[in-house]
């Protein structure tokens, strides 16, 4: 092995060892829902190559109402998921989608993109 | 209340404590694109908006403002006083589901537009460039070229496909790595960066790989033409996803778009919008029904196949409910509008039908688990494979094979096929479902359908049609039925009993034909609780009932009739006993029938290897009959309503998948208990909210239906899965060229996105299929 071989491997792992870190340690962005009027539960949610928040927290019981805005035109983010509450919704560009539901059981329900690339959790507490 | 990171989105002149309400408005008078502009900035100067857009061609503003400083009648006086008008529906206008779907049709179809015209330009571009990466294979041609100048015309090619038709790839994948999240156009965008930066600095800077001792070779084809095949996958694939929710939309544009509403005494066509219930409606022989509703005046029969999936008219008259969307086939009549907008048996059809394609199913976890961390994972494949090629490979070749393969890694990996794979499938089944009378609740009910192995009825109204009818009339000798049975009609027809309702159905099915004004009304009638009724028809006293009011009424069977009697009971009919002026002259077996297609449903479902299982709270003997007449073998008489979830229990005990069908409240908990629950159409609220499957035709081929479209809606996801699967984990090793050492095989990364391009396709393309799937027999 000679030199460009073993910094191209030493590189090489140290960047396999960054992507793993960089997609799978990510932080999550949580935000709380502000309840409104008759406990109307809102929160507003940009899609950019991910949702942020990506971590929406909801009191249980109350109406909720997410307003997802969709800031780009990639394929991949439209389409939005919420497979626990047979939410299907196309998030038309730079629009403002906005999806209702009253969660009645605590837990954490995601909510991804057509494909399950982008992710995101709905907390109910 | 504070502001919260959920709003933070909001621009920063964003008020504190309030969260922004999206309203949009309808505006009239815009001609222009000034116009639309002058609307924006009216908007958006008003205090307390956050963000306004208009769409000129929508006539729509979207405004985002925060409630607590302006409100609609704000909003409404911006736009007046910029001189334009808010259009306002009449009264609040329901929301309808059937209606909002147009802009967004209107976009898909020119985000398409804009997709093509990339991919044309892609393709056009790829074509020139290729030949010209090629003229190596002529070296007397490439002798007469500078590699300089033609390395530039490449690059200059190339350009327009990186910078336009691949725009959206590098777009996303940098909002993607902001948020350190990685999509499909993560793997396209570093793929085709990595063979484009590569050739860009061999076009520039060739000394510095020729000192290397290497080739300064271009990819300039490799990048255009992946970015060229991908965008057909897209192209295609899009194409391919309108059709699987075809169904849906050709249900939503069966709505009507006007009625003929009776306003002040005049027949006046209003649009759809501004019905209100208790409008009264006209409908002529041939118009839609424009919504839900009684009616009031007239008959006919309607075409109700688009609900029911029922190909014959049902015939209609005055009381009976009238949908939306269904067709007016022979009469004229009038109804009073009971339901519109979402509230319409259409519209929950469409609302059942979507949350059902928005639902995941079990079967689909293992792939969802993969996709959220395939993209990375491929990455750090893609890398490896650099890594072990820079280190095996000779010296001369090592950088030009690690990076061909490396690109090629990344772009013949397809997510997109394991996340299509169960959506589509499901997207289409349900869809395909409705259009049967079959709805479907979720992908979990599809699911448990396919593994249902015993077939549980409920007899009263599954089997049977769930209302008595007459199965015999017996009269004395003597008596002629056709005189009597006017009488008796005459008397029933005051009465509210289910049984009454049954001799006046027979009486008209007998067709009896009365002379005008003769026998029709009877006078002095009068109700006896629990056993009959009686009254006074053209001057003679008619009484029908049970036996009881016989007795009461000291009038004496004959030995006749008192054999004939004894028969009937034998065969567990309910009597009804008629006199007339004080003497016995008939009798009538009642009993619920059983309908038509119950027998050939069930030896359908039995020649599926299905089970079939009856219930009923009959005593044995006519349980027995029934289920003798079906072909049923195994029943269950005499069940308490009470006990039909504990049958259900005790069938499952047996290691059985239970599907139960149903009909009425009672129901309910057996349908919630058993794997998978069919309500029946006629049936109620109650039991549709308890059951994976509602059929909207009252007769058990929707069972069938049912059950064979969930099969094929299944195996079309395993099929899809399995394909995704096999097709990632041989690729990703193939293009890592994991076959080089053996067969010296290496995939172009041209071929990789070729691969990868049809792999999506084919998943739908196999999704798709289903839209031929028909019920055999």
């Amino acid at each position: 092995m000679d030199t460009s071989q073993i910094i191209v491997t030493l590189l090489g792992t140290g960047l396999i060892g960054f992507v793993g870190w960089f997609f799978f340690a990510a932080p999550h962005r949580v935000a709380t829902a502000v309840a409104g009027n008759g406990g109307l539960q809102q929160a507003t949610i940009q899609v950019k190559g991910g949702y942020s928040p990506d971590v929406v927290e909801v009191a249980l019981g109350q109406p909720v109402q997410l307003h997802f805005y969709r800031d780009e035109t990639a394929g991949c983010s439209e389409e939005l998921l919420l497979p626990d509450f047979g939410i299907r919704r196309e998030l038309p560009a730079f629009q403002t989608t906005t999806v209702e539901l009253r969660p009645d059981k605590a837990g954490t329900y995601p909510f991804t993109c057509g494909m399950g690339m982008l992710r995101g959790s709905l907390i109910v507490r | 209340m504070k502001t919260t990171p959920a709003t933070s989105a909001a621009p920063p002149n964003a008020p504190t404590g309030a969260a922004p309400r999206t309203e949009t408005l309808h505006i009239e008078g815009m001609t222009c694109a000034s116009c639309s502009n002058f609307v924006e900035r009216a908007l958006i100067r008003t205090p307390g908006v956050l963000r306004a857009t208009v769409n000129l061609a929508a006539e729509k503003a979207t405004v985002e403002y925060a409630p607590n400083q302006v409100d609609h009648a704000g909003l409404k006086a911006a736009v007046e006083q910029a001189g334009y008008q808010v259009f306002e529906p009449q009264a609040p206008a329901a929301p309808n589901v059937l209606t909002a779907d147009e802009e967004l049709a209107d976009r898909k179809a020119r985000t398409y537009l804009d997709l093509k015209r990339r991919f044309q330009v892609a393709v056009v571009l790829a074509v020139i460039i290729m030949p010209l990466s090629m003229l190596m294979l002529w070296p007397a041609l490439m002798a007469r070229i500078s590699m300089p100048v033609l390395n530039y015309g490449l690059l200059l090619l190339t350009l327009p496909v990186l910078l336009y038709s691949g725009r959206e790839f590098y777009v996303s994948a940098w909002n993607g790595l902001r948020h350190r999240t990685a999509s499909m156009d993560t793997l396209i965008a570093v793929g085709t960066g990595a063979a484009f930066l590569y050739s860009l600095a061999a076009t520039i800077a060739p000394g510095f790989f020729q000192r290397q001792g290497l080739v300064p070779d271009v990819y300039y084809d490799t990048t255009a033409t992946i970015i060229a095949l991908i965008l057909l996958g897209k192209v295609l694939e899009s194409r391919a996803k309108a059709k699987t929710s075809a169904a849906i939309k050709a249900l939503i544009g069966l709505q009507a778009k006007t009625a003929r509403v009776m306003r002040d005494g005049q027949e006046v066509d209003v649009p759809l919008e501004q019905v209100r219930p208790g409008d009264e409606v006209l409908v002529r022989p041939g118009e839609k029904v424009a919504t839900d509703g009684i009616i009031l005046e007239g008959r006919s029969a309607l075409d109700e196949s688009m609900l029911t999936g029922e190909s014959l008219p049902v015939d209609k008259s005055v009381g009976d409910a009238v949908f939306g969307a269904t067709i007016n086939k022979t009469g004229s009549f009038r109804f009073r509008v009971s339901q519109v907008g979402t509230n319409t048996v259409l519209a929950q059809i469409v609302k059942l039908v979507e949350d059902a394609q928005g639902s995941r199913a079990p079967i689909q976890r293992l792939a969802d688990k993969i996709s959220a961390v395939f993209v990375p994972i491929v990455i750090m494949l893609a890398i490896a494979t650099f890594v072990v090629w820079f280190a095996v490979a000779p010296a001369g070749q090592r950088l030009p094979l690690a990076l061909v393969n490396f690109v090629a890694v990344l772009i013949i990996a397809c997510p997109c096929a394991l996340g299509l794979a169960t959506p589509t499938a499901i997207m289409v089944g349900t869809g395909l479902g409705a259009s049967h009378g079959v709805l479907i609740r979720n992908a979990e009910a599809l699911e448990k359908a396919y593994q249902v192995d015993t077939v549980l009825l409920d007899k009263t109204g599954t089997i049977t049609k769930g209302e008595p009818a007459v199965t015999e009339f017996i009269t004395a000798t003597g008596t002629e039925p056709s005189a009597l049975l006017p009488l008796l009609a005459a008397v029933e027809r005051r009465s509210e009993h289910p049984l009454a309702a049954a001799v006046v159905r027979y009486t008209e099915q007998q067709q009896v034909q009365t002379a005008p004004g003769e026998a029709a009304e009877a006078t002095d009638f009068v109700a006896f609780e629990g056993r009959g009724a009686g009254a006074t028809v053209a001057g003679r006293a008619v009484l029908i009932g049970n036996r009881r009011l016989l007795e009461e009424n000291n009038i004496m069977l004959g030995p006749e009739l008192e054999q004939a009697a004894a028969g009937l009971l034998a065969q567990a009919r309910t009597v009804l006993y008629a006199s007339v002026d004080g003497q016995a002259l008939a009798l009538a077996g009642v009993a619920d029938t059983v309908r038509d297609t119950s027998a050939a449903a069930i030896r359908q479902l039995q020649s599926k290897g299905l089970t079939v299982v009856m219930m009923t709270g009959d005593n044995h003997q006519t349980a027995e009959k029934v289920a003798h007449q079906v072909g049923i073998t195994r029943f269950y008489a005499e069940v308490l309503p009470a006990d039909k979830a504990g049958k259900v229990q005790e069938l499952q005990a047996e290691g059985r998948v239970v599907a139960m069908v149903g009909d009425g409240i009672n129901d309910a908990p057996a349908l919630a208990r058993a794997d998978l629950g069919l309500a029946m159409g006629g049936g109620t609220d109650v039991a549709m909210e308890a059951a994976g499957i509602t059929l909207m035709r009252s007769d058990l081929q929707g069972v069938v239906t049912a059950i064979a479209l969930s099969r094929q809606t299944v195996r079309t996801i395993r099929q899809n899965l399995f394909f995704a699967f096999v097709y990632n984990t041989l690729g990703i090793p193939i293009a890592a060229g994991l076959l080089y050492p053996f067969t010296g095989w290496l995939l172009s990364p041209m071929l990789a996105a070729a691969a990868m391009a049809l792999s999506s396709v084919s998943v739908l393309t196999n999704s798709l299929r289903l839209r031929g799937f028909k019920v055999k027999g």
